[in-house]
């Protein structure tokens, strides 16, 4: 197991090199000068830019750059952004505002999706197998700005129960609402994903032996039903904690959530270098730990999987 | 960066359902008048600032917006005319336009307490100006004599101060210019030609984050990609005394969430009302909408530097293209009333405004655009390109000009969309482009001489065309050197009459400020910089 971990950690090792570069060949071989563009519709002074070109050592051939910014790095330095903020406190600032969000977002869909999977699963057929199924369908089918729309306009306008916006980014109770929109995408697919993974499990054939030694109904469920059914919907999870911080642009922009994707897009509209890579690399990182995770929790929930 | 493009889009397309959404939320109180409460703040929507917060530093709203109300020139600008007020200057005199004596009111201060004085302006001036210094409006101090010895075009610079700056004593200085320009002190109202404390030149970085001004609101906090809090400063001397306790910059990332929280009172005064609600926001909001001038134009510019459109027949075939466009109809329909047909190339409001400069080559008609067309010897090729940025919401209208000019006179237009402002910038600047290009105008000052001597004279900074009209140059000259500013302004009518014969660019509209507030604000107008009157604000008790 240990070995494993070592092996699975080392191969993030050229993963994270290879993504970091390929992220900062894409922003600075963009067309456009961001230095340029800091003087807007007004003509560039050309000393001022080459001053700033040099400051932001954007002077240099690309893979000076790249050796720098890397060198820099690994001595935890992230480099500043244009407002003359280092980026790491732009990221300090704004990651935690993400990942409660995405973690509520996470919770919410697991949690509720795992409930209607199992509750349609069972009972196959019946009423409320099939509203989950439309309910689940209806929610994959709308565009995750459209809910976030609807939503801002039932509870926010017409009942009065929360801002239109997120005021205080930090405040988790006003996160919740942006947090379900966010989740209700994966929830729907949680929900289906267990529905018929149950729904296959049930007609195996340790199941039909677990009947016939006439354990509890409630054992039978949770000890083999459940557990056996349940690799795939954690893998799905598992990819998807990433996904859910990465692709909250849309949702932060709606309800001016101050995290992650809002940083990542003004920075992208700037061509803001450092941020963009900084910010891109952290999210490589969960990435690749949050599937390490999920890949140790095969041998957890199937004792027939073993890592050496 | 495509991520970029598609979530603009998806904002964009989303917003049909807010307009839906939006039309069924109930009226309000309207901006009735009542008591109010001069401790209170009101919240504004703001972006994140660029740069940090110093005054010869910032050229976009963000962080241009926070500075105007924590720093306060010499003068400024009336919002209600527009017009030239003294602020901390008590006179500005000059007799040749070239030499101006600057005298200061007594009693100003820092909000640090420090008194305003002679040397702030010209320390903070000199300190803009030079390069080493990087400010991204370093060369709004070129008109002032030894500018070229603090900025040169490229090197180092040989000092750090510019001649022309003399401080006689605590309330006066002088200012000498390179050569004459009449108008000078229309210039000063600029946010650049703020004074600055002498704690800043300590830690100008440092500084940048936490300002510290001479004008009606003193800086608080500044809680990055949130908001920026100010309060009102006690000691303000300036004529406009703050009418509320302060401003509170809030940080929206896309104008449909600023304008949701407007209509529930979380916000109370919006930049501009978002594209998807133009066509509702009057009955939203009712008699706390806002439909005011903006000194700003929109116009489509030539590559005159191009061997097709440099012959000077050609002239003909732009005026024909101008008339070809039906700019009344574009206005009302796709861009739903939020602009004014032009028939000038500068914008209404602005001193020196003369309505039907263009004359008749900014007139709809279809049969005199196809003859002109046809005099100049066609347009190259018969078909015209139109490169504007896709990431400003021009589409649309360019869609709409093209269309017009297809249909009046059977010359193909097209428009060529590049993916970004600073890609659409690099290709006009950089002279890759044969044709027509989307640009415009947005003054810096409400004067005539702004939207043509920085854009229209040979070899100006913003002159992309290539154009150059020893004519026009003349005019433009001569006006600079008048002994008054009406004298000026009058030269620069003259001169832009010169622009009709040529039409390096088409003038297509007037851009107006589109806004609204909540119901617990009033006595809320725009002046013609889009800008609130920020002290005049009353929020409600």
């Amino acid at each position: 197991m240990g070995s494993y971990v070592l092996r699975r950690v080392l191969q993030m090792i050229p993963v994270f090199f290879g993504t970091t570069l390929l992220i900062f060949l894409m922003v600075y071989t963009l067309p456009g000068d961001p230095v340029a563009a800091l003087f807007g519709d007004k003509a560039a002074d050309p000393a001022v830019v080459a001053n700033l070109k040099h400051k932001y050592y954007l002077d240099q051939p690309l893979w000076k750059q790249y050796l720098h910014y890397m060198g820099n790095l690994f001595q935890g330095d992230f480099g500043t952004s244009f407002t003359g903020r280092p980026v790491t406190e732009i990221m300090a600032d704004a990651f935690p505002v993400t990942i409660r969000m995405a973690l509520m977002a996470f919770l919410f869909e697991m949690i509720f999706g795992l409930c209607l999977g199992v509750v349609s699963g069972l009972k196959r057929g019946s009423v409320q197998d099939t509203l989950v199924l439309v309910l689940t369908l209806l929610v994959i089918s709308i565009p995750v700005f459209v809910l976030a729309y609807i939503a801002q306009t039932v509870f926010a306008t017409n009942l009065g129960w929360v801002t239109p916006t997120v005021q205080d980014s930090t405040d988790l109770s006003q996160l919740i609402l942006p947090a379900i929109v966010l989740g209700s995408l994966s929830l729907a697919y949680v929900a289906r994903l267990t529905r018929t993974s149950i729904g296959e499990n049930l007609r195996a054939d340790y199941m039909r032996t677990a009947v016939a030694k006439g354990l509890p109904r409630r054992t039978i469920i949770t000890r083999h039903l459940l557990r056996n059914s349940l690799i795939p919907v954690v893998t799905f999870l598992g990819t998807d904690l990433g996904a859910l911080m990465g692709g909250a642009i849309v949702t932060e922009g709606i309800f001016n959530v101050q995290g992650i994707g809002n940083v990542l897009y003004r920075a992208i509209n700037q061509k803001e270098g450092p941020t963009i890579v900084g910010i891109v690399t952290v999210l490589v990182i969960v990435y690749l730990v949050a599937s390490l995770i999920v890949d140790l929790l095969y041998a957890v929930l199937d004792p027939r999987i073993r890592y050496a | 960066m495509p991520a970029a493009t598609r979530a603009r889009w998806v904002l964009a397309a989303a917003t049909s359902v807010a307009l839906v959404a939006s039309g069924c939320s109930s009226g309000s109180d309207g901006g009735s008048s009542g008591s109010s409460d001069t401790s209170k703040t009101f919240s504004y929507q703001s972006t994140e600032p660029q740069n940090p917060l110093q005054p010869a530093n910032a050229n976009e709203t963000g962080g241009g917006r926070i500075l105007q109300n924590l720093f306060k020139g010499l003068v400024d600008y009336d919002p209600s005319n527009a017009k030239l007020r003294m602020q901390v200057a008590d006179t500005i005199e000059t007799s040749d336009a070239q030499t101006f004596n600057v005298t200061l009111k007594d009693g100003w201060t820092f909000h640090d307490g420090t008194p305003v004085h002679a040397k702030n302006f010209v320390d903070a001036w000199n300190w803009a100006a030079t390069t080493t210094n990087n400010q991204i409006n370093g060369s709004w101090f070129s008109d002032i004599e030894g500018y070229q010895d603090v900025h040169p075009a490229s090197g180092q610079p040989t000092t750090n101060k510019m001649s022309g700056l003399t401080v006689v004593d605590d309330l006066h200085f002088t200012v000498k210019l390179n050569s004459k320009v009449s108008y000078f002190e229309y210039k000063l109202g600029y946010i650049a030609f703020s004074p600055l404390p002498d704690a800043f030149f300590n830690d100008p970085a440092g500084y940048g984050q936490k300002p510290v001004g001479n004008g009606a609101y003193q800086f608080v906090s500044w809680d990055h990609n949130q908001q920026v809090v100010t309060k009102a400063y006690p000691n303000y001397q300036g004529v406009d005394k703050p009418k509320n306790g302060g401003v509170v910059f809030k940080i929206y990332s896309t104008s449909e969430a600023a304008y949701a929280d407007l209509q529930s009172n979380n916000l109370d005064v919006i930049d501009q009302v978002p594209p998807s609600a133009l066509a509702t926001y009057k009955s939203d909001l009712g008699d706390r909408a806002i439909d005011a001038p903006q000194g700003a134009i929109q116009n489509i510019g030539f590559t005159l530097y191009q061997p097709d459109w440099a012959p000077p027949e050609k002239a003909k075939v732009r005026q024909g293209l101008s008339m070809a466009i039906d700019r009344d109809t574009i206005t009302k329909t796709v861009l739903q009333g939020s602009r004014k047909a032009a028939s000038a190339w500068v914008a209404e409001g602005v001193e020196g405004y003369k309505e039907g400069q263009c004359g008749d080559n900014c007139k709809f008609d279809p049969a005199k655009a196809k003859q002109l067309i046809a005099e100049g010897g066609g347009v190259p090729g018969n078909r015209l390109t139109i490169t504007y940025n896709a990431d400003g919401g021009h589409k649309e209208w360019v869609d709409a000009v093209c269309n017009s000019i297809r249909q009046s006179t059977g010359v193909d237009c097209v428009g060529d969309p590049k993916p970004d402002f600073k890609t659409a910038r690099a290709a006009i600047t950089g002279h890759q482009i044969n044709g027509a290009f989307r640009t415009g105008w947005v003054q810096d000052y409400p004067l005539n001489a702004n939207f043509l001597a920085d854009v229209y004279r040979t070899g100006a900074a913003s002159n992309d065309f290539g154009y150059s009209s020893p004519q026009f140059d003349q005019l433009a000259n001569q006006a600079d050197q008048a002994a008054s500013v009406s004298d000026t302004v009058t030269g620069y009518q003259q001169a832009e009459a010169v622009l009709a014969q040529d039409m390096p660019a088409v003038p297509l509209w007037y851009y107006r400020t589109n806004s609204g507030y909540s119901t617990k604000v009033q006595n809320v107008t725009f002046d013609s910089f889009g800008n609130p009157a920020w002290t005049q604000v009353e929020v409600k008790g």
